[in-house]
């Protein structure tokens, strides 16, 4: 039992991390209806930008603004830049492009900085604390937990009740009225790829502290795990993203911690299967037409 | 009307797609607080026309001026010339609340949390949509929410109103009170531009009617003028009667 309650507790910080990065998804695919294979690249570079600050200043918490404002340039950039460029009219030339860039991506990292893992250390302490006897999460690991919850509040309250939100809400769902509307729809996609880069860049710098180091490929499967969680809440639905990415983590932890690392991704795969032959959906698809 | 220079001029409009002439040379106004309905059979164009107004399409040649001044060039130039527009469909972000509909368009103007929040609630109360105010639209029955879609279009005080098929699935009871609200726009000084296949309800609001048919002007004129030409019967009331 007091494992039991040490894997749920970790198994939750590292499921709300998976949240996050899974919510920075649904955000651009409802921002622009792309899924952005590019994401854990893109986040990794912010996540390097943090690094070299945290080695310069040695403040983490410059570090943790670093990569949150770098996200939002990449994002920016990438969107400006590159997909704004790309035909729409069908999904693949984005996705071709999004590939392109993560291969870009890999290669200036590796030419920067090498293949090596760099190590980052947490603010906080990983060691578990204890409660009487029994073992329960480390004070990173409540870092995580808070960090993740207070972001996922913040861009509730953003998009459900501010006007910023009510417009990116309006040109997400029906581009074209929105315009009508006087809604600038192009600035609204750009706003949503500076949030979704920089959400997702947040979550994996507080991946890194609980891998083996920084790497170009440091992000890929959170990633996998991510797109997992936000094909099974659908992607179109945050609270999906968010209940998803918190079952994943702590099926994952579970199944690490009873029956072997070797397991989890086999884990994961079986509820992917299940959930897409039960609900093609999603869990929480949302049947709403997306006006052209 | 006291003002010599219409509400909407539009002066030899013609749009293609492709080798297709969807408006061919097409000229008419709307006057101050004048109501004028663009009738035709379907694919006639009527729709097109709003598009060009709005700024969502490029004319191949001819000009639209609005209150004397060139129409705008960008869909966002059409809050501060005062101009709304309701969509043939419904066109309301289903996922939202009625109130939230209302507040999207308020949302580029310059106002204040406070009076866009006051100007919804009172569009509402004058469509007699109060008590729907936060209800999300997908649990509204269809009229209730075609009201919705008239109330975001005139939520920010329009001047010229372009209303695309307003009674379109509307029972009588509901046409009868859209008629009176359309009716009312005039009292304030609106202009509406009304594409309608409801011939009494177009015969009961408009001022001027103004027929199109495969993108050409046939006729022109007050709805009595309209109703006896037989080029309309021929393009549009004939095949409403053989309909
Ligand atoms: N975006 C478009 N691309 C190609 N053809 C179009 C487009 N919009 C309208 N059309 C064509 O233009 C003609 C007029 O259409 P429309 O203005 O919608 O007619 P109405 O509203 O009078 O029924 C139709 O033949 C229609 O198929
Ligand atoms: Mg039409």
């Amino acid at each position: 039992m007091d494992r039991l309650a040490f894997l749920l507790a970790t198994g939750l910080a590292r499921g709300l991390v998976i949240a996050l990065f899974a919510l920075s998804l649904v955000i651009i695919w409802r921002a622009a209806r792309i899924v952005n294979f590019a994401q854990a690249a893109m986040a990794t570079v912010a996540v390097y930008v943090a690094y070299a600050v945290v080695t310069w200043t040695g403040s983490y918490w410059l570090a943790l603004v670093a990569a949150v404002v770098t996200g939002m340039l990449v994002g920016f950039a990438v969107e400006r830049w590159l997909i704004r460029r790309v035909p729409r009219d069908n999904p693949l030339p984005g996705m071709i492009v999004a590939i392109g860039l993560v291969m870009i991506l890999h290669s200036v990292i590796g030419i920067l900085f090498g293949p090596r893992h760099v190590p980052m250390r947490a603010p906080f302490s990983r060691e578990p604390l204890y409660v009487g006897d029994v073992a329960v999460l480390s004070p990173y690991d409540l870092f995580v937990l808070l960090l993740a919850l207070g972001i996922v509040v913040a861009l509730a309250v953003l998009f459900n009740r501010t006007t910023l939100g009510l417009q990116l809400r309006a040109a997400a769902t029906a581009p074209e009225v929105s315009r009508l509307l006087g809604i600038r729809v192009p600035r609204m996609v750009t706003i949503g790829w500076m949030l979704s880069s920089a959400v997702a860049a947040v979550a994996v710098l507080l991946l890194i502290p609980t891998e083996l180091g920084l790497n170009a490929h440091s992000a890929d499967i959170l990633f996998v795990h991510a797109f997992t969680v936000a094909v099974l809440g659908g992607l179109d639905s945050p609270v999906g993203a968010i209940v998803g990415g918190v079952a994943v983590g702590v099926l994952i932890t579970l199944v690490t911690g009873f029956l072997g690392a070797g397991m989890a991704p086999i884990a994961v795969l079986a509820l992917l299967t299940l959930v897409l032959l039960v609900r093609p959906g999603g869990i929480f698809a949302v049947k709403e037409a997306r006006a052209a | 009307m006291s003002s010599t220079i219409p509400r909407l001029e539009i002066d030899g409009l013609t749009v293609a797609f492709g080798g297709l002439t969807a408006l061919d040379d097409v000229s008419f106004t709307v006057g101050e607080a004048e109501t004028v309905a663009l009738i035709g059979p379907n694919g006639a164009g009527k729709t097109t026309v709003f598009n060009a107004v709005c700024a969502l399409l490029r004319p191949r040649s001819g000009t639209i001026r609005i209150n004397g001044e060139p129409a705008p060039s960008s869909t966002t130039g059409l809050s501060a010339r005062k101009v709304s527009r309701t969509l043939q469909g419904l066109g309301l972000f289903e996922s939202m609340s009625v109130v939230e509909n209302l507040l999207v368009p308020l949302s580029s103007l310059d106002l204040g949390a406070e009076q866009r929040l006051g100007k919804a609630r009172r569009t509402l109360a004058r469509l007699g949509l109060a008590e729907h105010a936060r209800s999300p639209v997908a649990s509204l029955p269809y009229p209730e929410r075609k009201r919705v879609a008239l109330a975001r279009a005139l939520v920010t005080d329009p001047r010229l109103l372009l209303l695309d098929e307003p009674a379109g699935g509307l029972g009588s009871e509901d046409i009868d009170a859209l008629a009176e609200t359309v009716r009312g726009l005039a009292g304030q000084g609106c202009s509406v531009l009304l594409v309608e296949h409801h011939v009494d309800f177009v015969m009961e609001v408009a001022d001027r009617v103004v027929v199109l048919d495969f993108g050409r002007v046939v006729a022109c004129g007050t709805p009595d003028e309209v109703r006896h030409d037989p080029a309309v019967e021929a393009a549009y009331l004939g095949l409403e009667a053989a309909a």
